[in-house]
């Protein structure tokens, strides 16, 4: 077989939601061998692209073809029968169930005498062995790390004898060693022929991974190219289309204590220990990043400052002053602002309108409400003005909140945080699936706060974001806290590590000073 | 053929919906009545001469209505803070015992202070009555759905003990029955010579009420928020607890209301037939008007229309009166499967 033979060609596909087209006119080709970068900001198309792959829209127009062969549209089973495998952000794996079974479920007829393990198992460990993807086959997948969970992802759509396949956001959840560990494979996978399609936002993994790249903006193909040919800048304008606006970084002048855990331990329900003993002070003016994989105890530390959890043992002060019983009331009223992880399920109630939403925490003051009754009026003002303040896209005041796009919510989040002027602020991953455009926005937002002088606790998985914007970092694992670095004294790999456990964010620069 | 979900939903199916649905249920009847052995255009006919054709007629249909109003509303409202109140029934009964007990001589007021008293009274007697579980719900995380069907039985035996034991009325010659209540607490008739009473009227007040009260007010914000997101509402600072205890009271206190209503307007005395189900019928109504405090009215009337039809209709062409339950089922059933079409799409291939 030639290198440069055809395994996918995707032809003028356009796909409309009523007034709005999510594709238009959309081409791409997909050569065995090689990876395949697909960039977009939030909304560009990338995923009704790939919904409509997967078959599970029909596109409007268009066709898709793979191995030279139409895929017959809107039927997931004939997409995976031609060889196209996904590995979601999310995965799909069942956590109860072992590695092996995980791998092979589905695949096999569902009324069957004999189970043919013993061929399964040979064939998943030849796989593991031929593409360095180990991991135990017997291992109940709940027992697995996040890194190891994607290489049974990827083992899964190996095993189906997928020839084409596709990652969404891969190192999302991933430390920097497992990112690199991934390429790594993808590598290998490619070099065997197989085609890969990353989705992705991280210009820097494109740079050093892609063979092509093809950027996606308003559902129209904006640029196609070798990657050796462009560099990141290119890449970014074409993503937003202009200029990539630039968060500016100030040096920061901490003031007083506003927030601080003082040996704050939890336990969940089951005795697993999710904050060991963590020590955390947060001053006026800054913003305190904290870096970490997920599942290391960050969860634990958002609620407790939310107020929904108290700490078993240990102690939480705000401004100085213990809080005995935390409630999501009671820190509010001590002025800590929550932007949590999950926007739809906790931030807002998706059925109630923008302007319900942006009163839920206030909506017993006036002049929101008197004597029990809601000014709507009131609300509807307010809602308008801040609408506009903070930029959120919306129907109006009066559409329900579910109706806005990822980071529109955020914004909305964002705008019922900061009206009421806060001095503290928990941020939970605030940019987890935005665009550059509003990811950015939520950054200049967070620092003009800090500017104005709350503290800022920036929770994160991305650690481009904390460097970014981060005065100090601290990094969390297994419920515990690094001792703090400030950006410019740290590198990547020494922060890396402490997420992996291995050392101390500091340790590097410590012996250097 | 496969269901695809709709961006948007579809406005014309959104109102077409529920007039399709109830069609359907029509047309399934028909042909009930028809393998029951009587002509099915005629019964249709005669079901709704026999709910709205007279004076007589419509304002049966009004009495049954109103009962079905309130506890339509018991449940639409507890139901909208995911508050399953499936014991309307139990506090209708105990709203009735508490106009009982204080409307059979016990207190001597005149009729303007004596009902609107009565049916404070039997509000707070069905609204406490559901705090229980309720409190066992939040505290203690026990499921309301058992707790609140199975106090409905203990409810009802306990009436059962009053009117064959100390409250029997000796003057009911024997029928197990607690004395009539006094003058100043029967509610008078809203037309002359007729059953209709103003229970209906408050019935309708309560409607209103119940609609501006989850529309416009901050409790009513805080149980749309509580029923659409716990999770998210909590984080909000909403005190979650207490604004369920809160429906749990209005609730219980509607369904309360129901049980005051029949006991002053139609009935007189506590007797153990004093609700055929208007209790779980209510949980039919909520149901059918989506949840929606007025709605509540148009669907309560709709079962009332079809269930007094059925039974003029079956009297007329002595077929079974069971068609008016299986009317009102079959278009509760229709409707639950037609709320789902406007956000869905069927494709055929």
């Amino acid at each position: 077989m030639r290198q440069s033979q055809t395994v996918l060609r995707i032809r003028g596909v356009t796909k409309r939601f009523g007034p709005l087209v999510a594709n238009d006119d959309v081409s791409l080709e997909l050569r065995r061998g090689e990876m395949l970068a697909l960039l977009g900001e939030n909304g560009a198309g990338k995923t009704t692209l790939m919904h409509i792959l997967f078959g599970h829209y029909r596109a409007d127009e268009g066709e898709v073809e793979v191995m030279g062969r139409p895929l017959p549209p809107g039927s997931p089973r004939a997409a995976l029968d031609a060889g196209v495998g996904m590995v979601h952000q999310h995965f799909t794996l069942a956590a109860n169930m072992t590695v092996l079974e995980n791998v092979t479920v589905g695949t096999r007829p569902l009324f069957s005498a004999r189970l043919r393990q013993g061929a399964a198992r040979r064939r998943l460990a030849d796989l593991s062995a031929r593409f360095g993807l180990h991991v135990d086959p017997d291992a109940r997948v709940r027992d697995l790390s996040v890194g190891q969970r994607q290489r049974v992802e990827i083992l899964k759509a190996l095993y189906r004898d997928t020839r084409i396949l596709i990652l969404d956001e891969p190192t999302a959840v991933l430390t920097p060693q497992e990112g690199e560990q991934l390429f790594a494979t993808l590598r290998l996978l490619v070099n065997r022929g197989l085609a890969v399609i990353l989705i992705t936002h991280k210009l820097r993994e494109v740079m050093a991974a892609s063979d092509r790249c093809v950027v996606l903006r308003h559902g129209r193909v904006v640029l196609r190219t070798a990657t050796h040919e462009t560099d990141a800048d290119t890449l970014a304008r074409a993503m937003v289309g202009g200029e990539v606006p630039r968060v500016g970084r100030r040096p920061g002048e901490p003031g007083a204590e506003v927030l601080a855990l003082d040996g704050a331990v939890l336990c969940d329900d089951g005795g697993r220990t999710l904050l060991d003993g963590l020590n955390l002070t947060l001053r006026a003016g800054e913003i305190l990043g904290i870096a970490g994989v997920s599942g290391n105890g960050q969860a634990a530390l958002a609620d407790m400052v939310s107020g929904l959890l108290r700490p078993q043992a240990g102690e939480l002060r705000v401004h100085g002053r213990a809080v005995a019983a935390p409630s999501p009331a009671g820190m509010l009223a001590l002025g800590v602002g929550r932007v949590p992880e999950d926007r739809i399920g906790t931030g807002l109630v998706g059925d109630l309108s923008v302007m319900e939403n942006l009163v839920l925490e206030i909506y017993r003051q006036r002049p929101w409400s008197r004597w029990g009754l809601l000014d709507f009026s009131a609300m509807r003002r307010g809602a308008r003005e801040l609408i506009a303040r903070f930029d959120v896209r919306c129907q109006g005041p009066g559409a329900p909140a579910r109706q806005l796009s990822g980071g529109n919510m955020q914004k909305l989040i964002l705008a019922r945080v900061l009206s009421g002027n806060p001095s503290v602020i928990l941020a939970n991953q605030p940019t987890w699936g935005l665009d550059v455009g509003a990811a950015t926005f939520v950054h200049k937002a967070l620092m003009e706060a800090s500017r104005a002088g709350a503290g800022v606790l920036l929770i994160s998985e991305d650690l481009d974001e904390i460097f970014q914007v981060a005065d100090r970092i601290q990094v969390m694992h297994r419920g515990r806290l690094s001792a703090p670095v400030r950006p410019d004294e740290a590198d990547a790999a020494a922060i890396g590590l402490a997420m992996s456990g291995h050392g101390d964010a500091r340790s590097e620069a410590a012996r250097a000073s | 053929m496969r269901l695809e979900p709709r961006q948007e939903p579809s406005l014309a199916l959104t109102v077409l919906a529920p007039v399709l649905a109830v069609g359907a249920a029509l047309a399934l009847c028909s042909l009930l009545i028809w393998w029951a052995g009587a002509p099915p255009g005629r019964a249709l006919g005669l079901l709704l001469k026999g709910a709205l054709g007279s004076t007589f007629a419509l304002t049966e249909t009004l009495t049954r209505a109103t009962p079905l109003i309130f506890t339509g509303l018991a449940a639409a409202v507890a139901f909208r803070a995911r508050l399953w109140n499936i014991g309307a029934e139990g506090q209708l009964y105990a709203g009735a015992v508490m106009a009982t007990w204080l409307g059979t001589g016990m207190l001597d007021l005149p009729a303007w202070l004596m009902i609107p008293t009565l049916f404070l009274a039997g509000a707070l007697a069905g609204g406490l009555l559901l705090l229980g579980p309720t409190l066992l719900k939040t505290r203690l995380a026990v499921d309301e759905v058992v707790t609140t069907l199975l106090l409905n039985f203990v409810v009802v035996l306990a009436v059962n003990w009053l009117v064959f034991g100390p409250w029997k009325d000796p003057m009911a010659m024997g029928w197990p029955q607690a004395a009539p209540v006094v003058d100043a607490a029967v509610l008078a008739p809203l037309v002359a010579k007729t059953r209709l009473h103003w229970g209906f009227v408050i019935a309708l007040a309560c409607a209103a009420g119940a609609w501006a009260l989850m529309r416009f007010t901050t409790w009513g914000l805080e149980i749309r928020a509580v029923g659409l997101s716990e999770r998210a509402s909590r984080f909000a600072g909403i005190p979650v607890g207490r604004a369920v205890l809160r429906t749990a009271l209005l609730s219980g206190g509607l369904a309360g209301m129901a049980g005051v209503s029949e006991l002053a307007g139609l009935k007189g005395y506590l007797t153990l037939d004093l609700s055929p189900g208007f209790g779980y019928s209510g949980i039919v109504v909520a149901m059918l008007a989506g949840l929606h405090p007025l709605g509540v009215v148009a669907a309560a009337l709709f079962v009332a229309v079809v269930s007094i039809g059925a039974d003029s209709m079956s009297r007329a062409l002595e077929i079974s009166n069971y068609i008016a339950d299986v009317a009102t089922a079959l278009s509760l059933l229709a409707v639950l499967v037609s709320m789902l079409a406007p956000r869905w799409r069927i494709r055929w291939r």
